[in-house]
């Protein structure tokens, strides 16, 4: 944890935001919420992510967003230790997973996984969501991240 | 596939040039003008004036676009101004196809491929952006600092030699036979500067399970080459290093957002290496020498598997300093250094280097070369592939 903020990775990183043409807004009005959800087609049914104007199984455009249960299973992972932003020069080793959605036709999302950095990671292994609110706390500002914790 | 389908042998490399290679920021003149330098010595290299180039292919959003090179050098007409899509060294064999589709349609005589880098005057590649918010695709990585290249391969990597036991010493006889090759070559930065198997493995971890020597340097400089048709390549300055086949090309979904490509262990090659080979009509095992774009090694381990030169199984057997090591290695690898050693020239090196050894010019020459290969950007959408050889392989 960063001693000054208690989340895991300090302030000072990018925030997520929507695409310009306003693709992925709701995934993170959702995380505001501490909801996981991942874009679904109404039509077939099939998952997608990340999210696209189109669902590239049957090409309906009559998406939504359907909320997940966070349990996942980590795909791949990394241990990073040379920063390449201002914001990490005191962050490093950070953990990042790949963790698959088995309940959202094995979608992947990246994220951190809270804990021990130093800790062994084991591809397969068991996680659930934990949502990490992040920024200023007001307005605009304010932000949620979707992150990983192994699950005991 | 007949004769007619393809561009097997109906054009040719006739020219290369480059400017000296720099350590990034270190290049004494701006960008653009490295370009210009570049492109005028790979005319001269060709035995040709620079106002006889008409067409231009380029890749990676090169910032020199042709109608300001072309302004700026007086060509006469401006036939074909070309860009191959997608950031990374993806496009440098696609730029080279483009080149040569551009000769074999009659669209234009002499095409130049150029690529231009001066990352200390542009901003580096290794850095992450430092921006308030984090758009579209990237708000699903950057705010968890996934941020550079190296941390958004790594993660195909671990999964990679997660599915097929692959080791640290795969990646480690890449770079070793890239800086045994850089110490014969007197372009590359690395010149004078040996890697040895503890230095590697004592070098600082950037983002596991890439080291240092794992990573591709950061350069400024400009490379360029010229493609011609085969009726003018037999009767110029230089041996011609026939093309066999060029092409690009991007599996099912690669580009998936949030890593999300369904095949995820993979350079993006699994499409293409057939299509290139077919086009040839030759197979791994005639390629004599390969130039494989290394942006980081494990980029290179499944480029490497992916072209049919060893087994996902058997790359912890295969993958040694003395397979990869020129001249008699069973598979001479990166001859003048390549993106690690050499310079970082975002991959057009490496085709200058695979003409070098057509020609018979390598620092590091393999004997009697026919078949000289190179895979260029692995990991990224498109990739792109080119086989030149000494023999044109049709009649002529
Ligand atoms: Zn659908």
């Amino acid at each position: 944890m960063s001693a000054e903020t208690g989340t895991y990775l300090p302030e000072g990183l990018p925030r997520p935001g929507p695409a310009i043409d306003g693709l992925g807004a709701e995934f993170w009005e959702a995380a505001k919420r501490h909801e996981l959800v991942v874009q679904q087609c109404r039509a077939c049914e099939g998952f997608q992510w990340g999210p696209e104007w189109i669902c590239y199984q049957c090409h309906s455009y009559d998406l939504t967003y359907t909320q997940v249960s966070g349990h996942g299973i980590i795909y791949s992972w990394e241990r990073v230790w040379h920063p390449v932003h201002p914001a990490l020069q005191e962050a490093t080793p950070y953990l990042v997973v790949l963790v698959e959605l088995p309940d959202a036709g094995n979608v992947r999302m990246a994220g951190n996984l809270l804990g021990d950095r130093t800790q062994d990671v084991v591809i397969g292994a068991e996680v659930e969501v934990a949502f990490e609110d992040k920024g200023e706390g007001e307005g605009d500002e304010a932000y949620t991240l979707v992150q990983w914790r192994v699950v005991e | 596939m007949t004769e007619d389908a393809t561009m097997r042998g109906k054009a040719a490399i006739v020219g290369i040039g480059e400017t000296t290679y720099y350590k990034r920021g270190q290049s004494p003149d701006p960008e653009v003008k490295l370009v210009l330098d570049a492109i005028q010595l790979a005319a001269d290299d060709a035995g040709i004036d620079v106002r006889d180039i008409d067409g231009f292919a380029a890749y990676a959003n090169d910032r020199n676009d042709p109608p300001r090179l072309s302004t700026a050098l007086g060509i006469k007409d401006l036939t074909f101004s070309n860009m191959v899509w997608g950031g990374g060294g993806g496009g440098g064999s696609g730029a080279v196809a483009n080149a040569v589709a551009a000769v074999v349609a009659g669209y234009s005589k002499y095409v130049v491929v150029y690529r231009g880098l001066a990352q200390g005057q542009f901003g580096r590649f290794g850095q992450g952006a430092d921006i308030p918010v984090a758009p579209g695709a990237m708000a699903f990585t950057a705010p968890y600092g996934l941020l550079s290249p190296a941390q958004s391969f790594a993660m195909r990597i671990r999964r990679f030699m997660h599915e097929h036991g692959a080791e640290q010493s795969a990646l480690r006889a890449i770079s070793l036979a890239t800086y045994r090759h850089a110490q014969s070559n007197p372009r590359a930065v690395m010149y004078g500067r040996e890697l040895t198997e503890e230095m590697y493995d004592n070098s600082r971890m950037i983002v596991e399970p890439f080291h240092l020597f794992d990573c591709c340097q950061e350069n400024d400089g400009a490379a360029a080459l010229i493609v011609t048709s085969a009726e003018r390549a037999k009767d110029m300055k230089q041996k011609p290093a026939w093309v066999l086949s060029a092409a690009q090309g991007s599996d099912y979904r690669q580009a998936a957002t949030a890593h999300n490509s369904p095949d995820y262990a993979t350079s993006n090659f699994k499409t293409l290496a057939p299509r290139l080979y077919a086009m040839a009509g030759v197979g791994p095992e005639d390629v004599d020498v390969l130039q494989s774009y290394e942006n980081f090694t494990g980029g290179v381990l499944m480029s490497i598997v992916e072209h049919g030169f060893c087994e996902p199984d058997e790359v912890n057997d295969f993958f040694t300093l003395e397979n990869f090591s020129a001249p008699d290695g069973k598979l001479p690898l990166n001859t003048s250094g390549g993106n690690l050693a050499e310079c970082y020239m975002h991959g057009l090196e490496l085709v200058h280097e695979a003409v070098r050894q057509v020609r018979g010019e390598s620092t590091c020459q393999v004997p009697d070369v026919n078949v000289s290969m190179v895979t260029s950007g692995p990991m990224v959408q498109p990739v792109s592939d080119l086989i030149l050889a000494a023999d044109r392989g049709v009649d002529a």
